[in-house]
C-alpha cells in the first residue's frame, strides 16, 4: 500500500514536472490564491469523477433501497390508486408474523441454509480437485475446460427447469442417483443395504446423512462449480514454479507437496470461492421465490421486505462467520 | 548343444543385466511410467464421467427435440429417434417469433454489455489508480453490492422505477412521475450507473486487473503529455483486453439468460427470449391445441435448443480468450 502511494506520488511529481515546469517556483503563490488545485487534489477529483457514476447509482439504488426495505419491513404498505403508496407503522408485526404465524417461512429458510451448508464445502472440495486435474497438460484440455464451464453459460430459469427434467429422463448414470435411492428395491441395487452396512461400522449418523445428501446432489454440485473451478485453475497457475522446484530438491513426495505448497498457496482463494458460492446459492434459493411471490402475487410488501431482510442477515452472518473461520487458518504469501 | 549354450548365455546375460545399474534404472523408469499411465487413466475416467454428468441433460434435450409423437412413447427409443422430425422446430420458430426476439434480445444484451464494460472499467480504474478520501469505505460498498442478494432491494427498485422521479426533475418537466415499467429503460439506467446485473463483480474484476498492470505504461503516457481521460481510454482500456473479454462474456451471457430483472421490470417479451421460453408450453397448448404434456415438453426442448444456440456460438468463439482472460484478470483477487 505504501509502495503504491509512493509510486503515485512520483507519478504526480513527474506530471507536475511536465505540465508546470516553468511555474514551479511560483507554487506557494498558487496555493495562496487557490484559483488552481494542486496536483494531488486534481488526481483526487479525477478519482471521484471516475467512480462518480457508480457512486450515484449505489446511493440511489442500493443505499436508499436498503433503508427503504428496512422501513417497509416495519410497516404495512398499501399501494395507492395513482401509483404512490402509504406506509402505516406496525412495529415488529411483520417479523412476528414471519416467525410465528407463517406456515412455510421458517421451514424454507432452514432448508435453504441446510442445503447451503451441505453444498458449500462439497463445491469447494470438488472444484479444487477438478482444478488440480485440469491444470495438468493433457490432450483435449481446452475442450474439457469448455465443457466444465458450460453450466455457467446455460443458466436461465427455463433452461434450468428443462435441464432438471432432462436429467430424470436420462435415467441411468450418476445423475439419476436420487431416483435410484427412491426405487432401490426395484432396481436391484439396495442403497439401504449399504447404508445399514456403514451404520454397523459405527459411522456417525450425521456423516452418513451428509454422504447420502452429497450423492443425491452430485449433479447440482457439478453444475454449480464452474466459476470456482476457473478461479482455482487461475490460482494454481499463479503459484511460482520455484516453490515446486524447492520441494522437489528437498525430496518432498507429491502428497507432501500438495499439503505444504499447493494448499496453503490456494487458501486465500478459498475465501473468494466460499463467498461466491454462498451468495450464488442464496440468489437461487427458495427464500427469494417466497419473497417475490409474497410481494407481487399476494401484494404483502411489508412481509416480503421482512423475509428479504431476514434472509440477507442470515446470509451475511454465515458469510462473516465462515470467512473469519477460514481467514484465521489462511496463510498469506504476500 | 547349440541351444543350451545359447540359453546359458541368455541366463548369464540376464544375471549380468540384473546386477548392472542399468537394470535398476530401467526398473525405476518402468515403475514411473506405469504410475503415470495409471494416473492419467484415472484422470481420463473421472473427466469423462463428470463431463457426462454435465452434458447428459444437453444431449437429452437435443435428442428429444427431434422425437416424433410415436418416438416419445415408444419404449424402444432411447436418444436416437426412429422417425426424426423437424416439426418441433418449425412450430417453435413461429410461436417464439424466434428470429425477431432472438435478435432483439441479443441487441439488448449487447448494448447493456457495452455499457457495463465502459462503466465498470471506469469505476475499477478509479479505485485502482487514484487516492481519495473514503476510498476504502467506498470499496467496501462495492463488496457489499456483490454480497447482498438483489432480492433484498427489489421492492424499492420496483417503486423507484414505477414512479420515476429523480430529484423531482420529472415533476418539473413532464408534470409528474413517469412509469418506466414494461420497458428496458430501468435496466439501462441502472447499468449506466454501475448497478446493473452483477456490476459489483465486474468492478471488482477490473479493479484487480488494473492494479496488476505496471504503472510505467501510465507514467510514460503522462510524461508524453496525455491527460487522465485520454490515458484511460486509449491506453489502459486497450491493455485490459483480457479483463474486458471476461467481463463482456459474463455480462452478455448472464444478461441474455437473466429472468430476475426482466421479471421485476416487466421487460417486454420481445426483448427477453427467456421469458418466451417459460410461457412456451402454454402458448403451444393454446395455439396448437397440443394438450399432452409429454409432447409439449418436446416443443419446449426444441425452443431451449434454439435459445441456447446463440450463447453457445458466442462462447465457442470467445472461449479461448475467455478462459485465458479469467486466469489473467484477477477474479482470483
Amino acid at each position: 500500500m505504501d509502495n503504491e502511494k509512493m509510486i503515485t506520488e512520483t507519478v504526480s511529481e513527474q506530471e507536475s514536472a511536465v505540465k508546470t515546469a516553468p511555474q514551479k517556483k511560483e507554487k506557494p503563490k498558487k496555493e495562496k490564491t487557490g484559483s488552481r488545485m494542486s496536483l494531488n487534489q486534481r488526481r483526487m477529483m479525477h478519482g471521484y469523477l471516475f467512480i462518480l457514476p457508480w457512486l450515484v447509482g449505489f446511493i440511489w439504488f442500493y443505499l436508499r433501497s436498503i433503508l427503504l426495505t428496512l422501513q417497509f419491513s416495519f410497516s404495512k404498505l398499501t399501494v395507492g390508486a395513482v401509483g404512490g403508496y402509504q406506509l402505516e407503522n406496525v412495529g415488529l408485526q411483520n417479523y412476528n408474523y414471519a416467525f410465528r404465524v407463517h406456515a412455510q417461512f421458517k421451514q424454507i429458510l432452514t432448508t435453504s441454509v441446510g442445503n447451503m451448508l451441505i453444498d458449500v464445502p462439497l463445491i469447494i472440495f470438488f472444484s479444487l480437485f477438478m482444478a488440480l486435474l485440469l491444470n495438468k497438460k493433457f490432450p483435449g484440455r481446452t475442450l474439457v475446460r469448455a465443457i466444465f464451464f458450460l453450466p455457467v453459460i446455460l443458466n436461465g430459469d427455463a433452461i434450468n427447469a428443462a435441464m432438471d427434467l432432462a436429467r430424470t429422463m436420462m435415467s441411468g448414470g450418476v445423475s439419476s442417483s436420487s431416483s435410484e435411492i427412491a426405487s432401490s428395491i426395484s432396481s436391484g441395487v439396495s442403497i439401504d443395504y449399504y447404508i445399514q452396512l456403514l451404520e454397523s461400522l459405527a459411522l456417525p449418523g450425521v456423516v452418513l446423512e451428509y454422504i447420502v445428501g452429497a450423492v443425491n446432489r452430485i449433479s447440482e454440485i457439478i453444475t454449480a462449480s464452474g466459476v470456482q473451478i476457473i478461479i482455482f485453475i487461475a490460482a494454481l497457475q499463479s503459484i511460482p514454479g520455484s516453490m515446486y522446484e524447492v520441494a522437489q530438491i528437498e525430496g518432498a513426495t507429491a502428497y507432501e507437496t500438495f499439503w505444504k505448497v499447493t494448499f496453503p498457496m490456494v487458501m486465500p482463494h478459498i475465501v473468494t470461492c466460499v463467498v461466491y458460492t454462498v451468495v450464488d446459492s442464496f440468489i437461487d434459493s427458495d427464500v427469494v421465490d417466497l419473497a417475490y411471490a409474497t410481494a407481487f402475487e399476494q401484494g404483502n410488501y411489508g412481509l416480503s421486505s421482512a423475509f428479504s431482510l431476514i434472509s440477507t442477515v442470515v446470509t451475511c452472518l454465515i458469510l462473516v462467520l465462515v470467512v473469519r473461520f477460514i481467514q484465521k487458518r489462511t496463510f498469506y504469501y504476500n | 548343444m547349440e541351444q543350451t549354450t545359447q540359453k546359458k548365455s541368455i541366463m548369464e546375460r540376464w544375471e549380468e543385466y540384473k546386477n548392472s545399474p542399468r537394470y535398476r534404472n530401467d526398473k525405476k523408469g518402468f515403475a514411473a511410467g506405469a504410475k503415470r499411465f495409471i494416473l492419467s487413466f484415472f484422470r481420463f475416467l473421472i473427466i469423462i464421467g463428470i463431463s457426462y454428468v454435465i452434458l447428459a441433460p444437453v444431449i437429452s434435450i437435443v435428442a428429444h427435440s427431434f422425437f416424433s409423437n410415436t418416438d416419445a412413447y415408444s419404449p424402444m427409443v432411447y436418444l436416437i429417434p426412429q422417425n426424426p422430425t423437424t416439426i418441433r422446430y418449425e412450430t417453435v420458430i413461429t410461436r417464439l417469433d424466434y428470429f425477431n426476439s432472438c435478435f432483439s434480445t441479443l441487441i439488448y444484451s449487447i448494448l447493456l454489455m457495452l455499457v457495463q464494460v465502459v462503466v465498470c472499467s471506469m469505476v475499477g480504474y478509479g479505485f485502482a489508480r487514484f487516492d481519495f478520501p473514503l476510498k476504502k469505505v467506498f470499496f467496501a460498498c462495492v463488496v457489499v453490492m456483490i454480497v447482498i442478494p438483489t432480492h433484498t432491494i427489489m421492492l424499492p427498485l420496483y417503486m423507484t422505477f414505477k414512479n420515476f422521479d429523480p430529484l423531482k426533475l420529472m415533476t418539473l418537466f413532464a408534470g409528474g412521475p413517469i412509469n418506466l415499467m414494461s420497458s428496458t429503460k430501468p435496466m439501462y439506467v441502472m447499468t449506466a450507473l454501475g448497478c446493473g446485473l452483477r456490476s459489483g463483480l465486474y468492478i471488482y474484476i477490473f479493479n484487480q486487473f488494473f492494479r496488476g498492470l505496471p504503472k510505467e505504461i501510465e507514467e510514460a503516457a503522462f510524461v508524453d503529455g496525455a491527460g487522465v481521460w485520454y490515458t484511460y481510454f486509449r491506453i489502459m482500456l486497450i491493455n485490459a483486453v483480457p479483463a474486458v473479454i471476461t467481463v463482456a462474456v459474463f455480462s452478455l451471457v448472464w444478461q441474455y439468460n437473466d429472468t430476475f430483472y426482466s421479471n421485476l421490470f416487466l421487460v417486454p417479451a420481445e426483448q427477453n427470449i427467456g421469458k418466451r421460453i417459460s410461457t412456451l408450453a402454454a402458448v403451444i397448448a393454446n395455439a396448437d391445441k397440443i394438450l399432452d404434456p409429454t409432447i409439449q415438453q418436446l416443443y419446449v426442448d426444441a425452443g431451449i435448443v434454439l435459445t441456447m444456440i446463440p450463447v453457445v456460438l458466442i462462447y465457442i468463439f470467445l472461449q479461448r480468450y475467455f478462459i485465458e482472460g479469467v486466469e489473467r484478470s484477477g477474479i482470483v483477487g
